[in-house]
């Protein structure tokens, strides 16, 4: 065992190598520990070429190696240079398994047995995690990989891909080329393919009836031999001939290991962090997490949390971080002036939803938040309004407008806005300032992130937003206090799509509100499902029962995956006896939803095809999942003549790049969904955005602003496969001069070849997500359906869609 | 509004205009310009038969040259659409209207143009810029006939298949049949060698528009194999099977190609002949100020 070293840095990453530079140039004995042969493993399984971007462009780079923007392999290549430079001592193939001791002296021990001792630990293992491997007997053959880095790689071989998630269905179609020649079987478990997505699982379908594909379902891998593989079939072994094996059997999260040491997370949610004091320090002393592993997956933040950290454990505390610019201008433009240090506290001390936050994480949300001062009587957003990002009042208070001219205070340390956290829809009340105040807004990227790491926010945003939420669907005099009887006894409950919540004939009197995602309901007539009625969210249902006694009659399902509030029906009995409005106002729209149950009913009976179309289209449209859209491009094929005018105005009025493919998706009764954004309602592509630059917009458009770094994540994430990866092309010549001089590539997206061709000398493409915007910023709206000849396409949202009008019309 | 994104957000929040429902061009606006349109036919008819124009109606009377010019200017606007559909400007605008106003304005030509001439019809210059006229306007009316009935064929052939998916789903059973005609005859092979070779894009326009295909190579092949009494059983057997796949794919491929060629055809008939339309307008206007 060799002599302790002052500082142990796990994790060669960018946050790992800075911390190790900055250890070096200090002159504090230090080790790098590597898993792998290279450093910076995550940046070394980027896509050969990737430009990888240094955002975000206001924050300086406080590190002792370089850093800009660039490619893959010059990034890569700088690194080597300067950590050799700084003398950093680095330990390659020392995957770490094992962390004991305490503060002064871990013990560090490596999967090759080796034990290091060091008075501290930097913890910069990124979360990439480890790939699972495959279990049979040979799986230590090298022809076993966990990714494959570029599919032309493999040319004419026996390709087997073991694992049936998104990742190894995108290998198998990598490899599928026709032009590599490679044969190629995918391995799957169980029957189907419920793990990946929709899109990624019916091209693999197709390449399996073209017969690129061999797909083995109900199929394990049992025995790996050089060349041969022996398969685990539902009909017995089979052997086949196998070249290469492709493992993509997801990976464990770092997280159990970062346990393992004692270290505490923030809590249970995938989201959480380790818990970590404003130098990094875990609750384990001496150990200390930066980089993605601590929330921070920018390359740049990583290097400089990896220069402070460092700098912290050697005793610097006057240091101040590199963000300090950035916070400053925050508060620059408010009347009183503070320090950042003295706003920080100040906020943390009058917030009910900022009490738990540490000083760190309150610098992390400052950044994605804005802080403005409102004198009395300013609109801060009026109803209706798309808007999702959540206020805290700082100082003074808020007046919500509930009904023309009647306002409703809401007291200093609370929040307002939150509707919109949770749904993402409109805003339901105007806000205005009641005196001269401070508001904080938080993006809602930020204030998710808040209620991950810090489960006491979460629980004060979850009990007001029901609050308001019950007070906003049941108006009329409401108070706070007559909801205590329903909100004591509520209940989230989460359902997956197609999961009823009430069923026909059923008893009960629950009454249910939907917080997020819709529901969609149903009621049996002249023996099969008649669609009813589309309930997004933010509408309730099951009042019918309380109101009459009776049994439930209709079925409520979700649409997408969900998640409802259940009040009791004694909870909401009592509530409506305390207020008579309310009764009366509950009853009304039981009447009017009665009646349209009714009219239903009564035109299956005369109108059967046109209330069976209606239904089945309804079904269709949810079976597509447009249950979470918010705007969805629909076509008519009765109308499309298949110019692809929407798809050329949509490339034309945006970079030259159109972000919808007409052909491509479902048709039902020539009604066809085309692969296009639907602005969901809770945005899958929002989740993991690294410099978190996907937002919705003021008419609701989920839309990416600069800053994009290609990291390929919302492609990855989006359900329905409508990001693409392109860089955009160079500009073209004029309209005028294509139609009488025939020159450049004519309207809509230049051909590949054009691009090519045509890229200015010494310009690198960049590949950055692009998708739709819904026409932002466009003052005539969509392009795509503006630009059709026939109206074949339009944009709608499903409950605008699914009208009863549209029965009317069609029945008459 | 004040959020995050208040100085933007003020700039850009703009009226959108909503259309719930699927409205065609024909429909747009419960027949405006058809309405229109209408109006204005009538009110030239009713006003060729109540103006006395002396000495008799004709071009060139105070009236004639009334109705000449809104045509000539009614044309130079149809002709615009090329223009109009191409040219992403962002203010509001929608082409289903401007394609619903060009049908039917398009349409009102016959009597605005017919009742312009005064009915004087002869072999002259005059009369080509009529014809050519009735004849952009014939080959516009198969265009509506064609973009009302063809799309619902189309959306039905497809079958939620992309073209590409279309021609892959051929080149899949390429690659099978490949497989399976090893173990054919020599004799047996050389057609399905042919049909493998067979371009499916090939066969020129007539082959295109009509949808017959007289000389394919996979229908020769079947043939062939379907006469042959090599040894080779089993083999055929599997690749007929084969071949028959591919046909139906290929017949799918070529009702869709034919259909979106019936689509686009009329198109290469209706514009060059609207720029003729147009040198013939001038040519005739140029010549009655001549000979004025
Ligand atoms: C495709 C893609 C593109 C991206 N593009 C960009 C971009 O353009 N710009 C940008 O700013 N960010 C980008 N990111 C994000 C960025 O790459 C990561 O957030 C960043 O690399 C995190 O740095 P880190 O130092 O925390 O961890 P990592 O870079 O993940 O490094 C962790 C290191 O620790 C090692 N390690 C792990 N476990 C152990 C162990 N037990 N013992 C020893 N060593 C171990 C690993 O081998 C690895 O080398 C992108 C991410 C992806 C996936
Ligand atoms: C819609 C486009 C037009 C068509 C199809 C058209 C067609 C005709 C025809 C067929 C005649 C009868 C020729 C004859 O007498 O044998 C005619 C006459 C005439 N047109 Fe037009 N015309 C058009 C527009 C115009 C315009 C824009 C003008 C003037 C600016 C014009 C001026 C005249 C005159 C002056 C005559 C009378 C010539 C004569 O009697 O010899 N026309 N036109
Ligand atoms: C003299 C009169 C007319 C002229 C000069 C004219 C000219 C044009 C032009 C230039 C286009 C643009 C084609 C393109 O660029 O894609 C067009 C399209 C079209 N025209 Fe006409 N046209 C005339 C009359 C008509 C009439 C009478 C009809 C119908 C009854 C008609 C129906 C159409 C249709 C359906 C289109 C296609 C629209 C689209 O797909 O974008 N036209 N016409
Ligand atoms: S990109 Fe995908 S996930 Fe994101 S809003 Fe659009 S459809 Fe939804
Ligand atoms: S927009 Fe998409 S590709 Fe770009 S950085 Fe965000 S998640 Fe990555
Ligand atoms: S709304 Fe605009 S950005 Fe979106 S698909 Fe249509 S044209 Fe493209």
């Amino acid at each position: 065992m060799s002599e302790a070293v002052r500082v142990a840095i796990i994790g060669s990453g960018p946050a790992g190598l800075s911390a190790a530079a900055r250890a070096a140039q200090l002159g504090l004995s230090h080790v790098l520990l590597e898993k792998t042969d290279h450093l910076s493993d995550t940046i070394f399984k980027y896509q050969k070429g990737k430009h990888v971007m240094a955002t975000p462009a206001r924050l300086d780079l406080r590190s002792d190696c370089r850093f800009d923007e660039g490619s893959r392999e010059a990034i890569l290549g700088i690194w080597d240079e300067d950590a050799a430079a700084n003398k950093v001592t680095v330990a390659y193939r020392a995957e770490v398994v094992e962390v004991t001791g305490e503060k002064g002296a871990f013990h560090i021990r490596t999967a090759s047995g080796d034990t290091i001792v060091a008075e501290h630990i930097v913890l910069a293992i990124g979360t990439q995690g480890n790939p699972n491997r495959l279990r049979c007997p040979g799986n230590d053959l090298p022809h076993i990989i966990y990714q494959v880095d570029d599919p032309e790689d493999f040319r004419d071989r026996h390709i087997t891909v073991v694992g049936s998630g998104d990742a190894g269905i995108e290998n198998a179609l990598g490899v599928a080329e026709e032009a590599l020649e490679n044969r190629v079987t995918i391995l799957n478990r169980s029957k189907d393919f419920a793990r990946a997505k929709a899109k990624n699982v019916s091209d693999l379908m197709e390449a399996g009836e073209n017969g690129a594909i061999d797909i083995r379902t109900e199929t394990q891998p049992k025995i790996v031999e050089p060349g041969w593989l022996t398969l685990e079939t539902p009909t017995g072994d089979e052997r086949i001939e196998c070249d290469v094996i492709v493992a993509r059997l997801g990976s464990v999260a770092p997280r159990a290991f970062v346990e393992s040491m004692g270290i505490e997370f923030t809590g249970p949610d995938r989201e959480a962090f380790p818990k970590l004091s404003p130098t990094f320090e875990t609750t384990v002393p001496g150990i200390y997490v930066i980089g993605a592993l601590a929330g921070y997956p920018l390359i740049k933040h990583c290097m400089n949390q990896g220069y402070d950290v460092v700098e912290f454990i050697n005793g610097n505390n006057a240091l101040t971080p590199a963000d300090e610019k950035n916070l400053a201008t925050i508060f620059a433009n408010l009347p009183q002036q503070k320090t950042v240090g003295e706003w920080l506290d100040h906020l943390r001390v009058r917030v009910r939803i900022f009490a738990d936050v540490s000083p760190l994480q309150m610098r992390e949300f400052m950044l994605d938040s804005k802080l403005a001062y409102y004198p009395a009587g300013e609109v801060v957003f009026e109803k209706d309004e798309p808007g999702s990002s959540l206020f805290a009042i700082a100082d003074g208070h808020a007046l919500v407008e509930v009904a023309p001219g009647v306002t409703v205070p809401i007291e200093q340390g609370s929040i307002f806005g939150e509707v919109g956290l949770i749904s993402g829809r409109k805003r339901g009340a105007t806000i205005r300032a009641g005196e001269d105040s401070i508001f904080v807004e938080v993006s809602r990227t930020a204030a998710l992130k808040l209620m991950g790491a810090v489960p006491g926010a979460k629980r004060v945003i979850e009990r007001i937003s029901l609050e308001r939420q019950l007070l906003q669907i049941f108006k009329g005099g409401l108070r706070v206090e007559d909801l205590a009887p329903v909100i004591d006894g509520a209940e989230v409950i989460r359902v997956s799509a197609g999961k009823p919540v009430v069923v026909e004939g059923d008893a009960g009197d629950d009454v249910y509100v939907v917080r997020s995602g819709s529901m969609v309901v149903e009621k049996h007539i002249g023996g099969r499902p008649i669609f009813l009625r589309y309930l997004p969210a933010g509408s309730y249902f099951g009042e019918m029962a309380v109101l009459s006694g009776e049994k439930r009659n209709a079925t409520v399902k979700a649409a997408v995956g969900s998640e409802v509030i259940k009040l009791t029906g004694a909870g909401f009995k009592a509530m409506l006896a305390a207020r008579s409005q309310v009764r009366a106002a509950t009853e009304a729209a039981v009447a009017e939803r009665a009646a349209m149950n009714g009219f239903i009913e009564s035109r299956k009976t005369s109108y059967t095809s046109a209330v069976d179309l209606y239904s089945d289209t309804a079904s269709f449209i949810m079976k597509e999942g447009l249950g979470e859209a918010t705007d969805a491009l629909l076509i008519d094929e009765n109308l499309c003549v298949g110019c692809d005018n929407c798809e050329k105005a949509c490339a034309d009025s945006h970079e030259g790049l159109s972000r919808l493919d007409r052909e491509a998706g479902r048709t039902f009764a020539h009604l066809h969904v085309p692969t296009s954004c639907r602005h969901c309602e809770h945005p899958h592509c929002m989740a993991d955005c690294p410099p978190n630059v996907i937002h919705r917009g003021p008419d609701g458009e989920v839309y990416m602003e600069d800053g994009c770094i290609g990291c390929g994540n919302c492609m990855r994430n989006c359900p329905y496969g409508v990001i693409r990866m392109e860089s955009t092309p160079p500009p073209k010549p004029g309209l005028l001069s294509w139609l009488l001089l025939g020159r450049g590539p004519g309207p809509g997206e230049p051909s590949p070849q054009w691009t090519k061709a045509n890229m200015p000398e010494g310009k690198k493409p960049k590949k950055i997500a692009v998708k739709c915007d819904m026409c932002k910023g466009i003052a005539g709206g969509p392009a795509c359906v503006r630009a059709c000849p026939t109206g074949a396409a339009i944009r709608v949202s499903p409950e605008e869609f699914l009208s009863v009008a549209r029965l009317e019309e069609d029945a008459d | 509004m004040a959020t995050l994104f208040r100085r933007r957000a003020q700039r850009t929040h703009v009226e959108r205009v909503r259309h719930r429902r699927h409205e065609g061009f024909l429909r747009y606006a419960n027949f405006r310009w058809a309405k229109i349109s209408g109006m204005l036919c009538l009110l030239i008819v009713a006003s060729y038969a109540l103006v006395d124009v002396t000495p008799r109606p004709n071009g060139g009377s105070w009236y004639g040259y009334t109705l000449g010019t809104i045509g000539a200017a009614l044309i130079l606007w149809l002709t615009a659409l090329g223009y109009r559909k191409r040219r992403m400007t962002s203010d509001y605008w929608s082409l289903k209207a401007w394609t619903s106003a060009h049908v039917y304005l398009g349409l009102s030509l016959i009597v605005i143009g017919t009742w312009h001439t005064g009915f004087q019809l002869g072999w002259n210059v005059h009369t080509l810029t009529w014809a050519l006229m009735m004849l952009v306007i014939l080959s516009g009316l198969y265009g509506v006939i064609v973009y009302a009935t063809l799309p619902a064929v189309l959306s039905n052939n497809r079958e939620q298949m992309t073209q590409m998916q279309m021609l892959e789903a051929i080149r899949a059973f390429d690659r099978q049949l490949h497989a399976a005609a090893q173990p054919l005859t020599a004799e047996d092979t050389a057609p399905v060698l042919a049909a493998l070779d067979e371009d499916p894009f090939a066969g020129g326009i007539r082959a295109r528009l009509t949808g017959r295909y007289p000389r394919c190579a996979t229908a020769a092949a079947l043939r062939a194999l379907a006469g042959s009494h090599a040894a080779d059983a089993e083999a055929r057997g599997k690749v007929v099977g084969l071949l028959r796949q591919k046909e139906a794919a290929l017949a799918r491929l070529r009702r869709h190609l034919r259909l979106r060629a019936l689509l686009e055809i009329w198109v290469y008939v209706h514009v060059p002949l609207s720029f003729a339309l147009i040198v013939a307008l001038s040519a005739h206007i140029v010549s009655v100020f001549f000979y004025w």
